[in-house]
């Protein structure tokens, strides 16, 4: 691509090119999106905290280390970071009141990752809070709104780094997904956005939500970006458990990927009622695409998906009310005023630290796994989960990939679904991905009037290279991904 | 009516790690507050908890020690309640699947009878940290330090049916502990704590009563006294047509009594859970059996030998065996001297009970293990007599020599065998002591041998206790009879 | 299931929620809607099915036994409420 393409346009891939040819410093770049934030991001709310001298001087230090020849690969690429992941010396808010004074003291893992790239953090990006919700709507810091029509949502609950990605306020962003996070809001805001496998990407100093179902990844403006930043960030992690030890391969030579031959099932219950019709357009003209690139299609039977979402909401739940409890207003985050005994310092600090959602969640977490109801509901819960999970690998002897939409509809409007319980049923495509911990990347694959629509690509565990080749394949043929907002666009 | 004590156990023993359970932070005792609580510790956001090997290496030593079945997959659960020392609101345990399965311990009485009690399982957890009660601005001050130190909780089967055995079943894992190496075991540092369930019935049924919990009973002596006034309020109470109510009950040592914790909660509901940060824990047979190899002799094993191979009696194996830094203290001292009986006599008399009276332990010893064995080789080479024993071993307590062999040559108390030297001394006390002299011949034969002893203590005293005891006894008996 | 008003307070109480008891009422609402959805459940034949806690069912990696952590009480104090002298302060506890 030429050089005629803005700044903020440009994939991430094409800005750390443009570093390398000297075309522009890092500071000039920072300077570049730092001063569109400020200019353009009123209206958005993508970011809640901005790291502007950080930023700056952490630019400088990526020119410095570029002139003396030890630059790595996204070395003074600016990006932006979902406001969960711990950042020394940066709040870390988790969209919640209750760690609203939280200054991290410590860098999750990938933030150390990135920072050992010379990745420049721009801010902190905006998120439902504790990443609890599909709309971006219960964030402590206000709704996020979505650069391609600020009536609708940007989804969640990495709303804001979707937003900021797709509004170029940032060129990638990083992102987590606990039933859909990453997927669902990228798909809404029309960027590429990568969910790995369960343990690829380390959690540690990644706020927890759902530890067994948690995890993050990168968001951007194509799949070859993702596959950048998953060479940075993927691997094991001596401080997380569940990280898995095994070799990561190189996710940029995957991109060279051979559509031909590719085995693509589709899943018929993702198919079915529920999905609005522009969607399954836009979905079905995609896959045509890897047709006529010589990939067969077939369908494909996961039949327990309608148990995903009863299965999430049971377990979820459960491991969200335990990480909670570490909120009490002792060691760190909000703490109730004049706290008259120890049951008024935790109940009131919780209240006022909390909002609706999360104490929704934490009180049916709390009852699941309360006395007479555990075997019922949680245990119940984790062997459904296993049948799901084999759904998947049943379906991946028989396919390479899977397809589908990543949401039934394109991105809803702002105050749509006041009900949680109707917000919840939005998840219906996403959710199964993570009780079962295999990989899935949205991709743009339409528009339906202003708002975009999302192809949902799934791979088997630890299937990310194939992922990203495939949808970067699809790149090559198509330039959904090119498209971008209005909004924004006559300021640049 | 006859009624009959049944007590249950729950012993935490604090494994000897370097490091934490789920963290790199130190364990060692006694740091400035909140010194040794890292991010993990404290629960910061996103920290997560990796696990210790030597945890898990030395719960699997104490399961091989007991006999019991180690699990080959045990899982971590999560413990949900709300309180200042407990970081992350839940403990990481371990509950349905522990670590180590049933066992068994076998416990000594002090009547020498041995008894086998059942171990029900053990399960590794995190501690939790302390609450300091002083007055800070009218708060309470919380230091996690402790937070996240392993812990190996050893729960028995309620097998006992007095304090002195709930006693010796904690001396017992006690004993194992340290010899594995596994827990320093020092109650007044809280390595070991006990939790004692104590219940009554009547003699001959078999459905048990009701229990009560005594929490935290953290020395041998309160155990054994916190049984007594548990049982006796519960048989009271049931004999005045009261109920036990099952609770948690507090000892308290200056007053001497359990007293009811007091709570306004309804019973708690713990919520545990498969812990989503840990995976389950693997042990493989060759692990298993690369530890069963390395095990050091247990305290069974070493009685056993103190017995068969050294010839001690039950009651000095048993005694001598009962703790690691004892039995220890007793093989350099034997080895030392070459005389197991005499060391054994040694170690358990004048020693322990020099030791006893100083109130110090045995590891703090000031007299050491080869100065004593040294002292010993000297009495068993008859170099000197037991009375000089006693002043060597005197001088070695305080410090005034460095061996025994130093003190006997610089004190001259080389025990003196040469017969024409104890004559000359026998003579001079017979000429010294003509009214005693006179007594003895004037004596019935059989009354003799009592009134010697007057004469053997002035020639001891004569030579500075250097004379050979046996030979004095000789020649002055030849002496005093052939003047009659 | 349905859930009582009795159980949303207790959950509340177990996870140290301030809920005022008015307040209670529109959660018992929805939450005995969305677990009405999760009942779901109930219907599955899971006779023979093992739980499934983690969806890789790895097993734990041990840490080597080794201090590697260092005093930072200062800089983890700072985010803290309530200390002195090092330790973190709380509503007098009553034993």
């Amino acid at each position: 691509m030429s050089s005629s393409i803005a700044l903020h346009d440009k994939t991430l891939s094409e800005l750390a090119q443009g570093l390398e040819a000297g075309e522009y410093t890092s500071r000039e770049l920072t300077e570049a999106f730092l001063a569109r934030i400020e200019r353009l991001d009123g209206e958005l709310n993508s970011y809640i905290t901005l790291c502007r001298e950080d930023a700056l001087r952490d630019a400088d230090a990526a020119d410095a280390r570029r002139a003396a020849g030890n630059a790595a690969a996204l070395t003074g690429v600016p990006m932006a970071i979902k406001d969960i992941f711990c950042t020394e010396g940066v709040r870390t808010s988790c969209g919640s009141k209750m760690l609203d004074n939280f200054v991290a003291p410590y860098d999750a893992t990938v933030i150390e990752k990135l920072k050992a790239e010379g990745v420049v953090i721009l801010g902190k990006t905006n998120l439902d809070e504790f990443a609890m919700g599909s709309s971006n709507e219960n964030s402590h810091y206000g709704a996020v709104k979505n650069p391609w029509d600020l009536s609708a949502v940007p989804g969640g609950s990495s709303g804001g780094s979707a937003a900021a990605v797709a509004a170029g306020l940032a060129p990638a962003a990083l992102g987590t997904d606990t039933g859909g996070s990453i997927r669902q809001p990228a798909a809404f805001c029309g960027i590429t956005g990568l969910k790995p496998t369960y343990g690829r990407v380390s959690r540690y100093g990644m706020i927890a939500y759902a530890s067994s179902l948690d995890q993050g990844g990168p968001m951007a403006r194509s799949a070859e970006d993702c596959a950048r930043l998953m060479n940075v960030i993927a691997g094991a992690d001596p401080r997380d458990s569940t990280s898995v030890v095994r070799g990561v391969p190189d996710y940029v030579e995957g991109l060279d990927y051979n559509l031909k031959g590719l085995k693509i099932g589709l899943p018929k219950e993702y198919f079915g009622e529920g999905l609005s019709e522009e969607v399954e357009a836009s979905v079905r003209a995609a896959i045509k695409v890897f047709e006529d690139a010589g990939a067969s299609v077939q369908e494909i039977s996961l039949p327990h998906t309608h148990l995903a979402i009863p299965t999430y909401y049971v377990i979820a739940p459960a491991e969200a009310s335990s990480n909670l409890s570490r909120y009490d207003g002792v060691r760190f985050g909000h703490r109730c005023k004049d706290p008259q005994d120890l049951e008024d310092l935790y109940k009131r600090t919780r209240e006022e630290g909390f909002g609706d959602e999360v104490k929704r969640r934490i009180i049916i977490g709390t009852h699941t796994l309360s006395e007479g109801f555990f075997d019922a509901y949680y245990i119940k819960a984790q062997k459904v989960r296993r049948l799901i999970r084999q759904d998947f690998l049943d379906a991946f002897d028989q396919v390479d990939v899977l397809m589908g939409p990543a949401a039934p509809t394109p991105a809803f409007d702002l105050g749509a679904h006041k009900d949680p319980l109707s917000m919840y049923l939005q998840d219906l495509y996403t959710i199964a991905i993570n009780l079962a911990g295999i990989p899935g990347v949205s991709v743009p694959a339409g528009l339906a009037g202003k708002r975009p629509v999302g192809l949902q690509i799934l791979g088997p565990h630890f299937g990310e290279q194939t992922l990203l080749g495939v949808a970067h394949q699809f790149q090559q043929i198509t330039d959904w991904h090119r498209q971008r907002p209005e909004f924004g666009q006559e300021q640049a | 009516m006859q009624w009959e004590v049944v007590i249950g156990l729950e012993v935490h023993a604090q494994l000897a790690t370097q490091s934490k359970i789920f963290s790199g932070s130190s364990t060692t005792y006694g740091a400035e507050p909140n010194t040794q609580a890292s991010a993990v510790d404290l629960g910061l956001p996103g920290t997560l908890p990796v696990l210790n090997e030597q945890a898990v290496a030395m719960a699997v030593r104490f399961g091989l020690a007991v006999d019991a079945a180690v699990a080959g997959r045990s899982v971590f659960e999560r413990k949900n309640y709300f309180y200042p020392d407990l970081p992350k609101g839940y403990q990481t345990s371990q509950m349905d699947q522990p670590i180590v399965g049933p066992g068994v311990l076998e416990i000594l009485l002090e009547d020498g009878t041995r008894k086998s009690i059942r171990i029900h399982h053990a399960h590794l957890e995190e501690d939790a940290g302390k609450s300091l009660h002083e007055d800070f601005q009218g708060m309470t001050g919380i230091d996690l330090n402790r937070a996240g130190t392993p812990l190996l909780e050893i729960v028995s089967e309620p097998d006992m049916r007095s304090a002195k055995e709930a006693v010796a079943y904690v001396k017992a894992i006690h004993a194992i502990v340290t010899y594995l190496g596994i827990s320093d075991g020092n109650m007044a540092e809280g390595s070991l704590r006990c939790d004692v369930n104590v219940s009554v019935r009547p003699k001959g049924q078999e459905a048990f009563g009701t229990r009560a919990e005594i929490k935290n009973v953290n020395s041998f002596r309160f155990i054994e006294r916190a049984i007594h006034f548990e049982v006796e309020r519960q048989i009271e109470l049931i004999e005045d047509g009261g109920k036990v109510v099952q609770e948690t009950r507090l000892y308290d040592p200056d007053a001497d009594e359990t007293r009811s914790m007091r709570t306004k909660e309804e019973a708690n509901d713990y919520r545990y859970f498969p812990c989503p940060d840990l995976l389950p824990v693997e042990v493989d047979e060759a692990y298993i059996e690369h530890l069963r190899q390395t095990l050091p002799e247990l305290p069974a094993e070493k009685r056993a030998r103190f017995e068969s191979e050294l010839g001690l009696s039950a009651y000095d194996a048993s005694v001598l065996s009962a703790s690691r830094e004892m039995a220890d203290f007793f093989e350099e001292v034997k080895d030392v001297c070459g005389d197991a009986k005499q060391a054994a006599n040694w170690v358990q008399g004048e020693l322990a009970g020099r030791l006893n009276k100083e109130n110090l332990d045995i590891t703090v010893s000031p007299v050491s293990a080869a100065q004593l064995g040294g002292l010993i080789k000297r009495i068993v080479d008859e170099t000197i007599n037991g009375k000089a024993a006693k002043q060597v071993f005197a001088a070695l307590w305080d410090g005034e020599g460095k061996s025994a062999d130093e003190i006997i040559e610089s004190r001259g108390l080389k025990q003196v065998t040469d017969t024409g030297a104890i004559e000359a001394v026998v003579d001079q006390v017979i000429a010294d002591n003509p009214a005693q002299v006179t007594q003895y011949q004037e004596a019935e034969p059989d009354k003799r041998g009592k009134m010697i002893g007057f004469f053997v203590g002035q020639v001891m005293k004569a030579s500075r206790g250097t004379a050979n005891p046996q030979q004095v006894n000789k020649v002055l008996k030849d002496k005093l009879d052939s003047l009659s | 299931m349905a859930l009582e008003h009795s159980d949303v307070l207790r959950a509340a109480h177990l996870a140290r929620l301030g809920l005022a008891s008015q307040d209670a009422e529109a959660y018992v609402e929805d939450l005995d809607r969305i677990l009405a959805m999760v009942d779901q459940l109930q219907q599955v034949d899971t006779d023979g099915v093992a739980p499934l806690a983690h969806p890789l069912e790895a097993t734990q990696r041990l840490r080597a036994d080794e201090v590697t952590e260092s005093n930072q009480r200062e800089r983890f104090q700072q985010v803290a409420p309530a200390t002195e002298q090092g330790l973190y302060l709380v509503p007098r506890v009553v034993e």
